[in-house]
Parts: structure tokens; sequence; C-alpha cells
């Protein structure tokens, strides 16, 4: 009797937080709308025409543009918003609240372009394309945690990984070809991975202080090697490597608005859609998946049921290590043509945040580097409208959203249960 | 009765070897070593010379390598504490000026080490009580640019209001960048490592903007104004010397750490939270709120030292890249495996790395980057003391060996 007593306590503090959030979440809604028709429409002149550019710069194929008067677009989002604010205040969206979270997100997105450009022109479709391209290396780090961590094992030193694969690449892509360049890297990423994995596997230290001892090396090793070798004249032929040239898929490519922003790009965003699909097929349909997840929840479950619990993480970092090589070998291969050694400026730890934002999914973790993507594109593009945001401001965003995410305050983001454990084989 | 004394003399050795070979100083002392060795031999195999000299013949080559390397160390050496024989003659000729110059790579050492042990001892306070402070770096910058808007803005207070008052406004930022992240963990859960490394970038990027925003000089872009007079720190010396009060800080607020750590009450319940959170949570020990205590102490600490650099040696925010002291902080309080006390030995290995580096890139070409590259090797072989071990076939100790962990205890060395 007492017990069920707690239970109905239990489910009614479920409930009562539950509703609270919902109230939350209608009232942020809300103030979006109003701040869209207060703040945005407000200082809208009514005849203002806004433009949006949709054909990214270079592109073959035209995709008509978007002209639209700025008011009305503005009033039209600001009503909608608060529409949806208040049904989700009164009713509520259910388990399709975070979709309309999406969706609100997108209108203010909008809108504040729509603000900001009105009067003159904006490339949408530049800021899009540009937004794919720089989310290549945070989808790419994400996905390098996601397989660690499903397994078990926390990888804060993709950042090293990146960085070395970066560097590996350029210098290989030098004397080799571009492609050699990428194996390299994707070698190197490896290579450290195996020294993550045997420290972290097998002497079980801690995994956090494992990957700041591989950060603190790797920073240091490939800045070592740009000033004493990179940097002399006669070596300077080794950080040449060039990029991959922009391939278009043939008919994807042809098909307007989406083709020149989606489907004209290098090697590396295919790369990345191949391994957002594969890596979500491997977890979650696979039997390779399912032991690794069962790794990374509970290790002793899975070794009672003869799963070799060290091989699956060993193979899992290692295969971590080599995505996070290639993700490196973006920096160099696939965007500048050299390395430098403040390219890859953090984007490993980003990768981290995005695969927290993502909840430890594929796909999850693709749209929160695309989100991340966009912020930065966004901050690139600040000069070229009055944007009364300084762009530092704007690059806080990312970090500011993934603690809110991690906070559970946009529904609950839990990792994998025994990841940052090591596995203790009892011994009979 | 001879041959008596001599296995007598043979236990005691025997029994000293043991002892060394299975005390924990004894791996971070063959782990320093064998990372130096590492470490040379590096810096040997990336210079031409070398090659050249094994070109000729391979004895010339070793030979070559040897000098390079010795040559490598030896210019550390003296960048970062000064020529012995200089030093010598400085002090007996009793001329001032010369012992000035003559200490000064020591000095300028123990300037750069000050930062190093204030985070050092941040990190290790919050590994203490079982969090995990990456976060540093960030507490640092705020520190450093709010105690310099703090600086810039009151005018006309006399220094002894003044520069508490800076020191103080560094030391809330710090704590409160220390504070969110410990809150976030205490009511929500959610993992201080992340929210550390995210407030690291917010705290970069806000001082970006402030650096070329509200707080630019109006006269020189990308830069703030400079501090006023009176709220530098007081220096021991005259101008080339920067030794400022600011070192004597960190050595206090590191010994009333341990002090606070291990010989009062509010400490044991840090430890015991860091050891045990279980046990802890059964002797009514409020977990969470130590947390949150912990972080941000850590922060406030971290925040001070960046207050100390910018009211001791920079008096300005410049436009710049990271600084590193996260992360080296980190490795600086692994090494002293999180004790307050022994922080102030490893930092000043760092510290003096550091600054003798600069020495030993203009000698040998040697870029400074090496020292990471060694500290890379150091922490490596001491997070995995067996490494060591098969190197030097030591035996294993019967008791189990306490490894820096992340609820790691302060193992009294």
């Amino acid at each position: 009797m007492e017990e069920s007593t707690l239970i109905k306590k239990k489910k009614f503090q479920k409930a009562e937080t539950t509703k609270t959030r919902q109230r939350i979440m209608g009232i942020v809604f809300l103030a979006i709308g109003l701040f869209i028709w207060f703040v945005l429409s407000a200082t809208t002149p009514p005849e203002a025409q806004t433009l949006f550019v949709m054909t990214p710069g270079g592109s073959s194929v035209i995709s008509p543009d978007l002209k639209f008067n700025s008011l009305i677009v503005l009033n039209f989002m600001a009503g909608l918003c608060v529409a949806l604010g208040i049904f989700q205040i009164i009713k509520g969206f259910g388990k399709y609240t975070n979709i309309v979270l999406v969706l609100v997100g997108l209108m203010l997105t909008v809108s504040f372009l729509a603000w900001a450009a009105s009067g003159t022109s904006i490339n949408v479709g530049g800021m899009l394309r540009i937004m794919l391209m720089r989310s290549i290396p945070i989808v790419l780090g994400a996905l390098s945690g996601i397989l660690c961590e499903r397994a078990g094992v926390v990888n804060i030193a993709i950042e090293g990984m990146m960085i070395t694969g970066a560097l590996v690449g350029a210098m290989m892509g030098s004397l080799f070809g571009l492609w050699a360049g990428v194996v390299a890297a994707i070698f190197a990423g490896g290579l450290i991975a195996v020294v993550h994995a045997v420290l972290s596997i097998k002497y079980k230290v801690d995994q956090i202080i494992s990957g700041t001892i591989i950060n603190i090396f790797t920073i240091g090793l490939t800045s070592y090697i740009v000033t004493k070798i990179l940097q002399e004249r006669e070596w300077q032929y080794l950080n040449e490597s060039g990029i991959f040239m922009p391939v278009s898929i043939p008919i994807l490519s042809k098909i307007p608005y989406i083709g020149p922003i989606l489907f004209n790009h290098n090697i590396f965003v295919y790369s990345m859609y191949i391994l957002v699909i594969v890596m979500t097929i491997a977890l979650f349909q696979t039997r390779w998946g399912l032991r690794m997840r069962a790794v990374g929840e509970h290790p002793k479950a899975a070794d009672t049921l003869g799963i070799n619990v060290f091989r699956i993480r060993y193979v899992a970092v290692i295969l971590g290590g080599m995505l996070a090589g290639f993700a490196g070998s973006y920096f160099s291969l696939g965007s500048a043509g050299y390395f430098n050694q403040s390219m890859t400026a953090g984007r490993g730890f980003i990768g981290l945040a995005a695969m927290i934002f993502g909840n430890w999914t594929p796909v999850g973790s693709f749209g929160a580097g695309l989100l991340f993507g966009f912020a930065e594109s966004l901050a690139t593009n600040l000069a070229l409208l009055r944007f009364p945001i300084p762009s530092e401001i704007l690059l806080m965003v990312p970090y500011i959203l993934t603690m809110i995410v991690l906070a559970g305050v946009v529904g609950r983001s839990r990792g994998p249960a025994a990841a940052g454990t090591p596995y203790e084989k009892e011994s009979l | 009765m001879e041959e008596k004394q001599d296995s007598e003399k043979r236990n005691f050795f025997s029994i000293l070897l043991e002892e060394i070979s299975k005390s924990s100083l004894t791996i971070i002392i063959l782990a320093i070593f064998t990372g130096l060795v590492l470490g040379g031999i590096l810096a040997a195999g990336t210079t031409q010379e070398i090659y050249e000299a094994f070109d000729e013949s391979f004895s010339t080559g070793i030979t070559e390598s040897l000098k390079f390397i010795w040559e490598t160390y030896s210019s550390l050496f003296i960048g970062s504490v000064g020529n012995p024989s200089k030093m010598f003659s400085a002090l007996f000729s009793g001329d001032s000026q010369e012992i000035r110059s003559a200490f000064k790579p020591f000095l300028e050492s123990l300037v750069v080490t000050t930062p190093y042990l204030l985070t050092g001892v941040a990190v290790a306070l919050a590994f203490q009580a079982g969090v995990f402070n990456i976060g540093g770096e960030g507490q640092l910058f705020m520190g450093s640019i709010m105690a310099g808007w703090a600086g810039w803005t009151f005018k006309g207070l006399p220094s002894i209001i003044h520069v508490p008052l800076a020191l103080s406004i560094g030391i809330l930022a710090g704590a409160l960048w220390g504070f969110i992240p410990g809150w976030l963990k205490a009511k929500t859960g959610s993992h201080e490592v992340i929210n550390t490394i995210m407030m690291n970038y917010i705290a970069f990027n806000l001082s970006q903007y402030l650096i070329i925003g509200p707080f630019q000089d109006p006269n020189e872009s990308f830069k703030t104004r400079f501090v006023e007079e009176s709220a530098r720190l007081w220096r021991f010396f005259e101008d080339p010397l920067r030794l400022h009060v600011g070192f004597i800080i960190a050595i206090v607020v590191a010994i009333l750490v341990w002090y606070v750590l291990y010989k009062t009450t509010w400490g044991f319940e840090f430890r015991i939270v860091g050891l045990n959170p279980n046990a802890a949570k059964y002797a009514g020990i409020n977990s969470s709120l130590i947390t949150i205590l912990a972080l941000t102490i850590s922060g406030a600490i971290a925040g001070l030292a960046g207050a100390i650099e910018m009211l001791g040696v920079n008096f300005r925010a410049v436009q710049s890249l990271t600084t590193g002291y996260g992360f080296d902080a980190i490795a600086i309080a692994l090494l002293a495996k999180n004790h307050p006390l022994w922080v102030i030995v490893t930092a000043m290995l760092f510290g003096f790395m550091r600054q003798g580096s600069r020495v030993m890139q203009i000698n040998t070409g040697i870029p400074i980057d090496i020292i990471s590259i060694l500290q890379g090797f150091i922490l490596f072989f001491i997070a995995a003391p067996a490494i060591i071990r098969t190197i030097y076939r030591l035996k294993e100790p019967k008791q189990t060996e306490i490894t820096p962990q992340l609820s790691g205890p302060g193992e009294k060395l």
C-alpha cells in the first residue's frame, strides 16, 4: 500500500514536471513571437523589400530568387509563433514539442534574416552551402564521439586526433597526392586512438585524463613540426597539398534550390552524408551495433552473454580515432589546402557538444552540427549585413545551447550509462 | 664478523632499493627522466645537422646527438634558472646590478610560475572533491578581463583599496564561471567536463568581444586600455625584473588550500565527497553543496590567477588565442597527485620549463612547443605507471597503486 502511494506520488511529480516544461516551452514560443512583433516588425518600414538570393556564388544551376515584403513576412511569422505558444500553454504539443521548437527556431532565424536584409539582399543559398561545409568537421567529430561513447569510452582527445589528421593529411597530401593524404590522416587518427585505447582500456587510466594528455601532446607535436620543419623554406613544399575540387552529382545537383546547396561539394560532404546513414544503420540495425551499445550501457551484462567487452571497446575507439583523423584532413585537404596550427580551433570539442545535442545518435548529431555550422556561417556573413549583434556573441550561441540541452531543459539528453568507467573483468 | 656486517649492509641497501622501487616518487622521477630522454631524441631527430653528422660516421652521429641534447637541456636550464657560474661570480662581486641580471632568469621563471601555481591549485582542489575542472582557461580569461576593467575604470583610488578591489572583481568573475557548471552539475546532473569546456569557449568569445568592443582602447584597436598605476601589483625589484607580490599571494593560496583540505572538518568533507560519494551521503554530507562550492572556489582561484596576470604582468588585454594555462593546470595537478603543496613544486617545474624554452629556442632552434611534448610524455608515464615499471623492471607495489583518478584523492607523497 505504501509502495503504491509512493509510485503514485512519483507519477504525479513526473506529470507535474512535464506540465511545467510544457508551460515554459509555451512561454518561450510566445516570447519569440512577441520579440519578432515588437522588435523586428516595429523597426521595419512597411514598404521595405527583402531579397533572398538562393543561388550560391559560382553555381551553374540558377535557382529563382525569393523577393518579398519584409513586414508582411515578419508579421506572419510573429503571429504564427504567438499562436503556437498559446496552443502550447493551453493544450501542449505532447511528444511533438521538440519538433515545434525546431520550427519556431527556424522561423526566428528566417525573420531575423528578413529583418536584417530588409531593403537589401542576402545570399541565403550561399549561406546554407557554407553552413554545410562548416558542419563537416563538427558532424564527423560528433560521429567519432558517438562511436567511442556508445562503447563506453569517453573521448575528449578528438581535438588532438583532428589536428594530427590535418597535419598528416597536409604533409602526405603534398608528397603523394590528395587521396594518400586522406588515407594517412585516417591512419594517424587511428594510431593516436590506439594510445587512448591502451591507456584507458588496458591500463584503466581515467579516460578524461588520457584524453587530456593526448590533447597536450598532439597540439604540442603538431606545433613543433610546423615551427621546426614546415616553416623552413626548403621544407615548405611539404605543406602545399591543395584541396579536393567540388564534384557535382549528375542529376541531383540540377534540382533547383536543393541541388547547388547540397550536391555540389567535394568528397567530404558526401562522405558525411554516407557516414551518417551508415552509422545509423550500423548502430541500430546490426548485431555489432547492438553489442556495442550493450557494452556501453552495461558491460558486465554484455560480458556474461559472451561478448568480448575489451575487443568491442578497442575496435570502437580505433574506428572513432580514424573518423576524427578523417575529420581533421577536411581542414587541410577539403578547405584550406595547407596546414595551420589554429585551423581546428576547438572543433573537436564542438563535435562533442553536437554529440550531446544530438542525444548520442548520428542523425541528431548531424542536425546539431548543421545548427552549429549555421551559427558559424552566419557569423562570417555578419560583416556584410548591418547586424546589431557582434559575431563573437553569435558564436557563443552553440555553447550556451549545448549547456541548456545538457541541463535537461529541452527534453532529457542522456549518454551511455557506462561511458567513462573502465571495465574490470572479474576473476572467477 | 666482517661477513655478517657485509650481509647486513647488503640487506640495508636491498631494502632501500626495494623501498625506492615501490615508491611513487621514484615513478615520477623516472617518468620525468624518460620523458626528457624521449624529448631529446625527438629534438635530435628533427635537426638536420644531426643527419649530416650521421652521414659522416655512426660514432660522430652519436656524439653529435648527445652534444646537441646536452646543449638543448643546458640552455633550457640556463634560460630558466640562470647561468650558475655567472650567478656565483655576481654574488661574490656584490654588485647589485650584476646580481640582478644574473638572477633575472630565475626571477622571471617565478613570474611565469604564478598563474600555473594558482590554476594548478584550482584544478587540484576541484579534483579532491571529485569534480574535474577543465574550465581553468575560461575562468582565468574572465578573471583577467574583469580585473582589468576594475583596473582602468576606477580612477583616483589609493593603491591599498584599488588593488584588492580589482583582484576581488577578478575572483568574482572566475567564481561565477565556476559556479555555473557546479550548480548545473548539482541540480541537473549534467557533466562538469562538458560544461566547463563550453564555459571556456563562452569566456573566450565574450572576452574577445569585450576587447574589440566596449573595452577597446580609443587610440589603439584590438587592445584594451592600460590599468591605472594604482591598480598595479607591487614589484620587488626595479623595472626589468617583473617579480611581483602575486607570486607570494599564490604561495599563500596554495598553503591555505592545503590547510583547509587537510586540517579542517570542512576540508575533510570535501575530500570524502571526492573519495567516496556514497560514504559522504551516508555520513550526511551535503555533497551537492560541496560540488557547487568546489567548482566555485576552484573558479575563484583560477580567476585570481587571471587577475594577477593582468595587474602584475600584462596591464592590458590583447586580442589573442588561448594561453594554454587551463590544460597545463590539469597536468600540473596530476603530477602533484592533487596535493596543493606539491602543486607548488610541479608548477615551478612547468613555469621554469616555459621560461627556459625561450632561451632554448634562440640557442638551439628547438621550438618552445617541445615543452608540451615533454609534458605529454611525462604525464603519459605517470598516468600509466605500469609502463615505467616494465621499462625499468620495478616490482609491483603490494598495495594497490593510487593513480590519479577523476575522483582521486590527494595522495600524500
